[in-house]
């Protein structure tokens, strides 16, 4: 079973909840945040900007992977779109297996080929200036 | 034919869609690439760009045409 959402605001309560299942021994929960610094400067806020049914499907398609790859009981992936402050939590990752080593190398793909292929966009604010994340060398 | 817009690329042609041209005379990715690059150098700045068709990745020797959803993916950085 599998839930994939894109959200204004990422609620943790109840994530755990949800990703219970009888047969998973082990659960991982991964939660990206809203660090203080990038670059050496201060950041003020972060604002996310998706193309929503690209990122759906292709978080999908990533979920279908891993699906296939190990034996997910359960798997949960949301990310928060729109302006995010320090500390809040910008993405989760959740996923159900019978053993641990499962759990967190599905989790681990999950959240690294996300931030590689889904449309998602973040923009830091600093004190001076805003920088697209990734956009130039 | 109109272009979806995103992060950066919204920013740096300055709108939300790009409407191409009538005689644009583009019919594959990479023709679109090239007229991106022709008309807006700064896309040749960033680390990459990528075309997406119908919410796919394209390649560039990809055909496309009217009525397809058509997306400038500039560098993505989510989580």
């Amino acid at each position: 079973m599998k839930k994939i959402k894109l959200v204004s605001k990422i609620e943790l309560a109840g994530l755990y909840d949800w990703l219970q299942h009888p047969e998973a021994g082990g659960i991982d929960l991964f939660i990206g945040s809203v660090r203080n610094h990038a670059q050496g400067k201060e950041v003020l806020k972060l604002v996310f900007e998706g193309y929503e049914p690209m990122a759906l499907h292709q978080m999908e398609k990533l979920a279908d992977i891993a699906a296939g790859r190990w034996p997910v009981k359960k798997l949960l992936m949301v990310h928060a779109l729109g302006i995010k402050n320090i500390g809040e939590p910008v993405v989760v990752i959740g996923v159900a297996c019978a053993h641990r080593d499962d759990a967190f190398e599905a989790c681990r793909f999950l959240i690294d080929e996300l931030k590689k292929t889904v449309p998602i966009w973040k923009k830091e604010y600093f004190t001076d200036h805003t920088v697209w994340v990734n956009a130039h060398p | 034919m109109d272009i979806l817009l995103f992060g950066i690329a919204r920013e740096i042609i300055g709108d939300q869609k790009l409407r191409l041209p009538g005689d644009h005379g583009i019919d594959t990715v990479m023709g679109l690439k090239t007229w991106l690059l022709n008309n807006y150098p700064q896309m040749g700045n960033l680390n990459s760009l990528a075309i997406a068709v119908d919410q796919e990745y394209a390649q560039d020797d990809l055909k496309i045409h009217e009525g397809q959803e058509i997306a400038l993916i500039p560098p993505v950085s989510g989580g």
